[in-house]
């Protein structure tokens, strides 16, 4: 069970949380909703709850809940540039296929 | 593959339903755009990486329109269409512009209503066509910047802006396609990034020196509301006659003659501009300027020599800046917070004479030309909805009540006072009486429980509501504040769809103090108030019951009624009639319950009638199937 985070992506959640002053992390995971399936989460995170899982990468603390990891497992987050654009990506293993945007995804 | 932004806890939006807003600097030089991302606002850079857009726009023959770098480079060759700095007629009136005009090349016109309009070769355009161009550019950099479209922009503009300048600016935005949430007060905007606006109260300066203007404005900060107390300054001072003044000593200290060239003069202030930026970090610095007949003169200037040098220039800033604290009628030592906004207060000696006329150590950590831009961001991201609710700042509150008069004229509140804008309620109404086609609407503000009581704003009646039986329509009536405080109530009729509307400015001409005599006054006189409610509650609903009756009576009384019965009936009314006189709301009540007891057994005969008559004719089968 693993989630990682990759140079890029990490020198940005760590400048962001600084921004923002407080934050025990990144939280990352999966809601129900979407034209395909799931939709990833990412939201900063103040505390750890019991069921969260902890992976440290980077330099940075992904928590991601139990019943998330399950669809994230082996996700890499990445930061990419498209033109102008800019944000995280998930290079999720275990999503077969996702709706045309790529903000919800099945496995 | 979509790319992601951080959220708050639990402030995730489902997917497709990114809430994107942005803070735009429209300036009278440069513009900016910047948004929050992952929690942190900042400008958006174009392809090249050049945040700041050159508030320029070109117009060429063939219809094509170029804004920015592009534009200004166009500006010697094809001056007549290469316009600048329209920020300064935006709003204004064609007397206004012959006044400030004859400085620019531009051929101004009369349009329609004394809106003055530039002639180019693809005809007559309004300033407001003109800054369109310039959010149109920086909408554009936002949409690709952002994957998306943004839900609302928070645009800024000076302090002294008014209505007209605000309502230009507002026009300008729609015709680019942009949703305008908010204006707000470029100094007021500076604040916010400093997050000043998250201290309870406190007076604080804002000194902007950019290129070519000069403000200085006074804010009053009082539990999260922003008050603009004075703004003065000098519309001709700016970081060009810094520039100047270095190459005016340049020129004597290498022999360069008064009438230099204009081309010699441009490099110089080029020069000039560069050394003064050099000399922000370092203690000296070394150059070479080369002279009109192609030889170089090696000069050096330290600290000390540039502040004797434009030290005169900076102590010409702080004149306006005495003048906005007498005007605001502030002490020196209450400003708790000055903030620098502009280019020019980059310059070491600028922070320091600054920070010695106010004794406080200015805010600069921010980068200057970017503030603005960076506030009205944060400020946008706030009004999208974007924070957490505990996190949400208190802006604006409705001062008092915004309401409706009912039946009785009773106030019915339909915004409490003390409500965050932009806000937005509705309630649903009836009908009184059986074929009513038309309400009228009449909006009331105040605290008070009697319509009477309370300021009338407006009134407005909404027509061609279906005729139905009393109760039966539904109108739904919106009330609307936004982010400036102007108010809209929609009543909308759900069958036929029909709707009516007005708009209000609740705030007009109203004081603080009559705000407070208002609150004052409702609480003083709220036991009566309660009393004077029940009982015009109780009188509609009694003329109701009997005009109910009555009807009833006059259709059915001798059919169903003995005579005795109907005196029984006759009684009670008249004995309703009675305690409607008196002033005890108890009484009123009482009387109606009488009548609906004495009158029961009539209603329960009238609905066996109506009942019979619907059977009577039918064969039993029918019902029986």
């Amino acid at each position: 069970m693993a989630i990682t985070v990759t140079e890029n992506a990490a020198k940005r959640v760590e400048t962001f949380l600084a921004n923002r002053g407080k934050g025990v992390g990144l939280r990352l995971g999966v809601k129900t909703s979407g034209c395909s399936g799931m939709a990833y989460v990412i939201e900063f995170a103040d505390e750890i709850g019991g069921e969260d899982t902890v992976f440290e990468d980077q330099g940075i603390k992904v928590i991601v809940d139990a019943k998330s990891l399950v669809y994230l497992d082996g996700t890499e987050l990445d930061f990419a540039r498209e033109g102008l654009n800019e944000g995280f990506k998930f290079n999720n293993p275990n999503a077969k296929d996702s709706c045309g945007c790529g903000e919800s995804f099945n496995v | 593959m979509a790319l992601l932004q951080i959220s708050e806890p639990n402030q995730g939006d489902a997917p497709h339903q990114h809430r994107f807003s942005a803070g735009i600097d429209l300036g009278t030089t440069n513009s900016l755009v910047a948004t929050v991302r992952s929690g942190m606002a900042e400008t958006l850079p174009d392809a090249q990486g050049r945040h700041l857009l050159p508030s320029v726009v070109h117009y060429r023959r063939d219809g094509t329109v170029t804004v920015g770098a592009q534009a200004k480079s166009a500006a010697q060759g094809d001056p007549l269409n290469t316009l600048s700095s329209t920020k300064r007629f935006l709003g204004r009136g064609v007397n206004d512009i012959k006044r400030l005009g004859t400085q620019l090349p531009y051929h101004f016109v009369d349009g329609e209503k004394g809106m003055p309009k530039v002639r180019t070769v693809v005809g007559d355009l309004s300033p407001v066509e003109v800054s369109s161009e310039i959010l149109k550019h920086l909408h554009q950099r936002l949409k690709e910047s952002v994957g998306g479209e943004p839900e609302g922009v928070v645009i800024t503009v000076p302090a002294y802006f008014d209505e007209p300048q605000r309502q230009a600016t507002k026009d300008a935005a729609l015709l680019a396609g942009l949703n305008v949430m908010r204006l707000l007060n470029e100094p007021t905007a500076a604040a916010i990034a400093y997050g000043l606006d998250q201290k309870s109260e406190g007076v604080i300066a804002v000194y902007d020196f950019g290129g070519g203007t000069f403000d200085i404005s006074i804010l009053r900060l009082n539990r999260g509301v922003f008050e603009v107390l004075a703004t003065s300054g000098d519309s001709a001072l700016g970081g060009d006659d810094i520039d100047r003044a270095i190459a005016t000593w340049i020129m004597a200290q290498a022999g360069i003659d008064d009438d230099a060239g204009h081309h010699q003069m441009r490099r110089l202030m080029d020069d000039a501009c560069r050394i003064k930026e050099e000399l922000s970090d370092r203690e000296e610095s070394e150059f070479l300027i080369e002279k009109e007949d192609g030889t170089f003169w090696e000069g050096r200037l330290n600290r000390q020599q540039l502040h004797r040098i434009i030290d005169t220039i900076i102590r010409k800033t702080l004149v306006p800046c005495r003048r906005a604290l007498n005007d605001a009628g502030i002490a020196l030592n209450r400003v708790e917070d000055v903030v620098m906004v502009g280019g020019s207060t980059r310059m070491p000696r600028v922070r320091q004479l600054v920070g010695a006329f106010f004794q406080r150590e200015p805010h600069v950590a921010i980068d200057p030309d970017r503030v603005v831009a960076i506030g009205a961001a944060m400020q946008a991201d706030i009004l999208v909805g974007n924070k957490p609710d505990s996190d949400m700042l208190l802006l604006d509150v409705i001062p008092l009540s915004l309401g409706l008069e009912m039946m009785g004229g009773l106030a019915e509140k339909i915004i409490p006072r003390n409500t965050t804008i932009p806000v937005a309620r509705a309630q649903e109404f009836t009908t009184y009486k059986d074929g009513q086609t038309a309400m009228a609407i009449h909006v009331v503000q105040g605290e008070r429980e009697l319509v009477s009581d309370c300021r009338s704003l407006a009134r407005f009646e909404l027509r061609g509501i279906p005729a139905m039986a009393a109760g039966a329509a539904r109108i739904r009536v919106t009330f609307q504040v936004d982010a400036d405080g102007l108010l809209s109530v929609v009543a909308h009729e759900a069958v036929t769809g029909i709707e009516s509307r007005i708009e209000v400015k609740p705030s007009y001409g109203l004081g603080d103090d009559e705000v407070a005599r208002m609150i004052q006054e409702s609480m003083a006189h709220a036991r009566e108030d309660m009393d004077a409610r029940n009982l015009r509650e109780q009188n509609v609903e009694a003329d109701r019951v009997v005009e109910a009756l009555e009807a009833a009576l006059a259709a059915d009384g001798e059919q169903l009624l003995s005579p005795q019965e109907r005196q029984a009936i006759d009684d009670a009314i008249a004995h309703l009639r009675q305690s409607q006189k008196g002033s005890d709301w108890s009484r009123v009540k009482e009387a109606i319950s009488a009548l609906n007891r004495s009158s029961t057994e009539f209603a329960a005969r009238r609905m066996n009638a109506s009942i019979q008559l619907a059977l009577s004719g039918q064969n039993v089968d029918t019902f029986g199937e």
